[in-house]
Parts: C-alpha cells; structure tokens; sequence
C-alpha cells in the first residue's frame, strides 16, 4: 500500500485538537476522508483548520502536539 | 473587467507602497512591507513602480481572469501556477481571459507580490490603494479579500514584456539566522549593560503572533531594567515610559520579554521604551520571516545605517535598470 503525507499549507504552531480541553482529531489508526480536519495551525493571531487532501488510514504522526512547522512540512502519514 | 477571487488565500490585501503624511493622526503608512519585492512586480509587468499589487501572506489565493493580462509574482517563493502549469517567480508572463492564477505551498520567505499589467485600480484613499485593515480603509473595501470579490485593473501601459525577470544577483532573501541591523535610541539607558549585549548576542525567533501591524520575537533572555522613580505619566512597570511617539520599525519591549518591531501597520505612539530603530535597509526583510525563523540583531551606527540606506537604493537602481 502506498503511503501519503499530509503536509501543512502553513507555518506556525500545530495542534492536533480544536481546544485544549477537548480530544484530538485524529488518532494514529483513525481513518481519514479527503476534507477531514487532522489539525490546527495557529499564525497571525488566528487558528486554521489542516484538512486531508487525500483518504486512508494514519500510520504516524511525523509533529508533536504545538510543535513549529514550517509551510509544506509534512504532519502525518497516510496508509492506502 | 479585472480579476475575480475564487479563493482568498491566508490574509491578501491589496497593497501599493503606503499612505505617508497621516502617521502622526494615528494612521498608518500601510503599504507592502517588502517594497522592494513590490517595486519589482510592478516593474516587471510594466507599471509604474508604486501601483497597487496583492500581497499574499504564506498562503497565495487562486484568482480567475476576467481579461488578458501580464503578471509577476516576486518576494517570497511561492511558486505561482496558470491553469495548473507551472510559472516562474520574479518573472513576467503572460495570462488569457477565463485562465486561473493558484499557487503551490510556501518554499521560503513569507510574503509574495502579485502585480497585474495595468494595477489594482480600487479607489484610492487617501492618497493610497493600500489596505489598513484595523481602520477598514483602502484597498478592497478596507479589508483583505474574500471568495467572490471582483477587483478592478486599471490602464495597463503596452510596456509589458513576457519571459523578462529580474537577475537572481539583485534579488534579495533573507539569510539564516536572519540578521536586522538596529541603530539604539533614546532608551537604551533604561536597560542594564548585560541586558543590552544579551539581546545582540541572543538568537531569537518570529512568533506565530507576527503581522502587518509588528513582529514579534521570542526566545531571548528578558531585560534588566536600571532602577527608577517611574516619572509623572509613565506606568509602574519599568518598560513603561511617558507616552510617546513610535517610529516605523521602532523595537518595543513590553514587560521586557518579547521585543516587537514596528511594521507597515503599526500604532503610532504609546507608553512602552523602545530599545532602538531597525534600520530602514533592513525593514523589506522583516516582510519576508516565517514564523520561528531564527533571527539576530546586529548594533549599527548612523553611518552604517546610511551607507546600508544607499546601497539599498544602488540595488533597487540596478533592478530599474536591468528591466528598462
């Protein structure tokens, strides 16, 4: 099977839940759907939603929880 | 007839080279902040040097051609794409009626000018096109764009020419860690010695918070304060001063811990110190850092912030000339 990355459209910090009280997206095993929010990216004061630009299941997340990213990095690693 | 925004990218507004003479009523000059990469687009697809161009701040927005056009897209690298084939930046080229201007992720830099045969033609306002979105005047009805706005182009000059690009010796991107030149100012006595050397030989890095309005860095030691009687007017924190002025690309330093530089849409006074200018060479590159790049500040003198000044102009000169 082949794997797919998602990559950040965004620099800035990445988050892998919407608030810090409540879950994550995406679990490493979860199935993705192309549209499916797996993060956020905060620049510029505001919050921006990272969506799957392809469907399969997460195999690894390659960023932590509030890491830096840079535009294009890769956040996580699609399988099929 | 013009453009039409399909999608709008991050934060993209319309920008020319800024709205002079009001800074001192509390309106900011606004403009491109890398004006170099600005004067260049313009250039390149034959305007005059100051006409409003899109700036697209790490995410470029897709725009469709209501008519023929020639286009550049200078400053950061973010590699423009006509109806999915890919066009090269710092370069002119040529775009149909019905075609589709989008744009790949960020490679570097963080801001990238989009110039259009003929200019943005949105009213001016005061004397400007450029967008100052905290007080919604200019550019397109004072904000930055959305998906359905269509924008005006003015006259476009015949000068145009496809495949011309600027020389890649006279284009300019920051370096790693990136290096702003400052020259130290009236409140450099308010810090300790140790503080003053520690925020030249600490590395710092843009906070994500980092926009149009300043730029804002983290990660160095905060500053010592030299003890005083906080004067009639000042707060009590040892960062407060008697309400002033701010200067375009003035450093403040609230609470001593996160230095800000003043940018294109900043505030025009308050009540915090400010350690020092960074140098008016230098401000172009401020435009240009993504969040978390590392980041030095170098101690200049006047005369170095004046030859840096003239050799700016030497480059921009070059760049007039290569492409006349």
């Amino acid at each position: 099977m082949a794997s797919k990355q998602v990559l950040s459209p965004l620099p800035g910090v990445f988050y892998r839940k919407p608030a810090p009280d409540q879950p994550v997206y995406k679990e490493k095993g979860d199935t993705v759907a192309v549209g499916d929010v797996v993060g956020l990216v905060e620049v510029m004061k505001s919050f921006h939603e990272v969506k799957a630009d392809s469907a399969g299941t997460i195999s690894k997340f390659l960023v932590e929880n509030e890491d830096a990213i840079m535009a294009g990095q890769p956040l996580l690693e699609l399988d099929g | 007839m013009g453009i039409r925004v399909l999608s709008p990218g991050l934060a993209t507004s319309v920008q020319d080279l800024g709205r002079p003479g009001y800074y001192h009523l509390g309106i900011p000059i606004s403009g491109g902040m890398d004006r170099f990469s600005l004067r260049a687009a313009n250039l390149l697809v034959g305007n005059d040097e100051g006409a409003a161009v899109l700036e697209a701040v790490f995410l470029g927005p897709e725009l469709e051609f209501t008519q023929d056009a020639t286009v550049a897209v200078t400053g950061a690298d973010l590699p423009p794409k006509l109806d999915g084939e890919p066009r090269e930046t710092w370069a002119a080229f040529a775009v149909k009626a019905g075609q589709v201007l989008s744009f790949d992720f960020l490679k570097s830099g963080a801001r990238a000018y989009i110039a259009i045969s003929g200019g943005i033609d949105t009213p001016p306002a005061l004397g400007s096109r450029s967008t100052y979105t905290l007080g919604a005047l200019g550019g397109h009805e004072g904000r930055n764009l959305m998906a359905g706005d269509a924008l005006p182009l003015g006259q476009a000059s015949g000068g145009a020419a496809e495949g011309r690009s600027v020389p890649a010796k006279l284009r300019r991107a920051p370096g790693t860690p990136a290096e702003l030149r400052v020259l130290t100012g009236l409140y450099w006595h308010r810090i300790t010695e140790d503080s003053g050397r520690n925020f030249f030989e600490d590395t710092w890095k843009v906070a994500p918070e980092a926009d149009r309005i300043g730029y804002r860095f983290r990660g160095g030691q905060p500053l010592s304060f030299v003890d005083r009687v906080p004067p009639f007017g000042a707060g009590s924190d040892p960062s407060n001063i008697v309400d002033s002025c701010y200067p375009y690309g003035s450093i403040q330093v609230p609470g001593g811990t996160e230095p800000i530089i003043l940018h294109r849409d900043a505030v025009s006074g308050g009540g915090y110190f400010m350690l020092g200018t960074v140098i008016a060479a230098d401000m172009d590159l401020i435009g240009q850092l993504q969040p978390n790049t590392p980041t030095k500040f170098v101690s200049v003198d006047m005369a170095a912030a004046l030859s840096a000044r003239h050799d700016r102009a030497g480059l921009m000169q070059e760049v007039r000339n290569a492409l006349s």
